[in-house]
């Protein structure tokens, strides 16, 4: 059995994100690999808009399952109906998001299946499917079949362009929430989702990221807001300077945290640590800006600027404003 | 309050970039690296210390923190310096690592966990070698239990419920969880302000980071238990995730220098054309 089961993602339970269109595009890379058919699961507890947007993507079906219970996502909440209905398919799907890292695993556990975090591309591998996935901080790529009857990848948004829209109108079918059993919803409580609100793009679909390292200092916001708001980038940080305070922990990119992947990516003050690297490499043109000529960021910017980042940045701003 | 901290031995992630590829690509060959405790395992630890003191009277422990680790006789370095920094006893679970995957390792906890029987169990988000980022998930699962992954604020309640802060993306998703249940932490949870057990003072600010031992603790820790288990005692399953090949990414290449912001404003318009 190799249908496919493509799980999206609403936030709070209404709106479609885009992160969702990845693991379409990789769901139908599979297909194109061993065959099969492709459907995609959308729970929320307002539907319809992201439900006429996913009905566009060409799939076999897009299965529905509205309730209040999925609000506000919990994986104890959302796990149960989630593995129900992907427990007739060989292969569930979702981006690798906070949403899909959280739930998917919790899902695999619960069908018995084996699970690949932030996969990256497909092969086959004497006709079985071959997840190929960056480890140790990026620097080497590893090739992993999964040996049980059902399987669960998550997907790195970065690395697996959008779907777009086309191949016919799917229909939809409603399926029924299952409800929790036992000890774990009961003993856990949504209390709130406190969200930055800001008129940047996310992270991780931003066409320019300005991300900001230790050398900020207390001036982090200061110095790259009038730039990012310039651009209308989106802000990124590296590891340290989120270790030491100066940004929200959503900020970092780098292995451990967001893998980006935009047109033009600034580093501004990072020394290009290797788990920063792995998160920005495949940026299509990196820009580097930092005082020290010798930092490691400089072997992978394609341009380069040396220079004190408190007056550079502000003349870059003043700079793209008069263009 | 009884934590169980599961800890994990890396190769050195400052020197990841060290990695070969043996020839064939049958496998990684991290032979020159040293190998250390997984990062977010030791903010784990970190975070279990916190919950087990008050934060002004770090020797005084109130409650036990038991720490584990899967490998060969290799592993007990970590596990001893565990022991060191406060965890009061180790397990050793004697396994080979090419008999571990996530799936296994949560299978082998969740034996664990039910005859140790611990309020919470505290894990990295991920290690930083395979960057699988699932036990803690799986784990819950086995367990029926409820789950915070990629914690940043830990506060224990007067009634001993956590209220954990998640790191997700665009904010912080605060939730509730009656024990027993499994935390996985995320870099923030080692900031001073960022773990609070209800004995420690909401007024008391820790110091950024991990602790480190003293040596007189170094040289206690070497009394303390250190229990070894086989990985068959605790699971009959066995690995699903089976990689068959490795590869060193594609290399960037490096670009040019430019001398001032406005020939970096020119070569992104008329160059790049990404302005």
């Amino acid at each position: 059995m190799q249908n496919v089961l493509i799980l999206a993602e609403l936030g709070e339970g209404k709106e479609l994100k885009n992160a969702t269109l990845s693991a379409i595009e990789f769901g139908y890379s599979c297909l194109a690999t061993v065959g099969g058919s492709l459907d995609i699961l959308v729970l929320g507890s307002d539907t319809k808009d992201a439900v006429a947007t996913l009905k566009k993507h060409g799939a076999g079906k897009v299965i529905v399952v509205e309730d209040p219970a999925f609000a506000h996502y919990l994986a104890e909440e959302y796990a149960p109906t989630v593995a129900s209905i992907a427990s007739s398919y060989g292969l569930l799907v979702a981006t690798a998001t906070t949403f899909g890292k959280d739930l998917l695993p919790r899902v695999a556990a619960r069908l018995g299946a084996a699970y690949a975090t932030d996969v990256s591309g497909v092969v086959t591998d004497g006709g079985e499917l071959s997840f190929r996935r960056p480890m140790f901080a990026g620097n080497a790529i590893g090739y992993t079949t999964l040996k049980t009857a059902q399987k669960v990848v998550t997907v790195r948004q970065s690395e697996v362009q959008a779907h777009e829209a086309g191949g016919g109108e799917s229909s939809v079918e409603t399926a029924q929430r299952v409800a929790p059993s036992g000890n774990a919803r009961s003993r856990i409580e949504h209390v709130a989702l406190e969200t930055v609100q800001s008129e940047r793009p996310d992270l991780g679909d931003a066409k320019i990221v300005v991300s900001g390292g230790r050398a900020l200092k207390e001036r982090f916001f200061e110095v790259l807001e009038p730039l990012a708001n310039t651009l209308g980038a989106a802000l990124g940080a590296s590891r340290a300077a989120v270790d030491a305070g100066y940004c929200p922990g959503d900020f970092q990119v780098g292995q451990t945290g967001k893998i980006v992947a935009p047109t033009l990516y600034f580093a501004i003050g990072i020394s290009g640590a290797i788990q920063h690297i792995a998160g920005m490499k495949n940026s299509k043109v990196i820009v580097a800006i930092n005082k020290d000529p010798d930092a490691p960021i400089f072997q992978v910017a394609d341009y380069g600027l040396v220079a004190d980042l408190f007056t550079a940045v502000p003349e870059l701003v003043t700079a793209l404003k008069n263009r | 309050m009884k934590i169980l901290v599961p800890i994990k031995r890396v190769s050195d992630p400052d020197n990841a970039n060290k990695i070969k590829v043996a020839p064939g690509g049958a496998a990684i060959d991290a032979g020159g690296l040293e190998w250390k405790i997984n990062p977010f395992d030791e903010y784990a630890l970190e975070t279990a210390l916190r919950l087990t003191e008050n934060g002004a009277q770090p020797k005084q422990r109130e409650g036990e923190v038991v720490v584990v680790s899967f490998g060969p006789k290799e592993v007990e370095p970590i596990l001893r310096s565990a022991l060191a920094t406060g965890a009061s006893r180790a397990i050793r679970v004697e396994a080979e690592d090419s008999q571990l995957d996530g799936g296994v390792v949560a299978a082998a906890l969740k034996t664990l966990v039910e005859a140790e029987k611990p309020d919470w169990v505290i894990l990295g988000k991920q290690a930083v070698d395979g960057d699988s980022n699932q036990v803690g998930q799986m784990l819950a699962e086995l367990l029926d239990a409820p789950m915070a992954t990629f914690a940043a604020t830990i506060k224990e309640e007067a009634d001993g419920r956590l209220l954990v802060g998640r790191e997700v993306d665009g904010g912080l998703h605060k939730v509730r969880l009656t024990g027993p249940g499994v935390i996985t932490v995320d870099l923030r949870v080692v900031a001073p302000e960022s773990v609070y057990s209800n004995k420690t003072d909401p007024s008391f600010k820790y110091q950024e980071g991990v602790r480190f031992a003293p040596l007189p603790a170094i040289m206690q820790a070497k009394k303390k238990p250190l229990d070894t288990k086989t990985l068959a005692e605790l699971t009959d399953k066995t690995a699903a995730m089976n990689y068959t090949k490795f590869e060193l990414p594609a290399g960037r290449k490096a670009g040019s220098k430019v001398a001032s912001v406005a020939e970096l404003v020119a070569k992104l318009t008329n160059e790049a054309k990404v302005l």
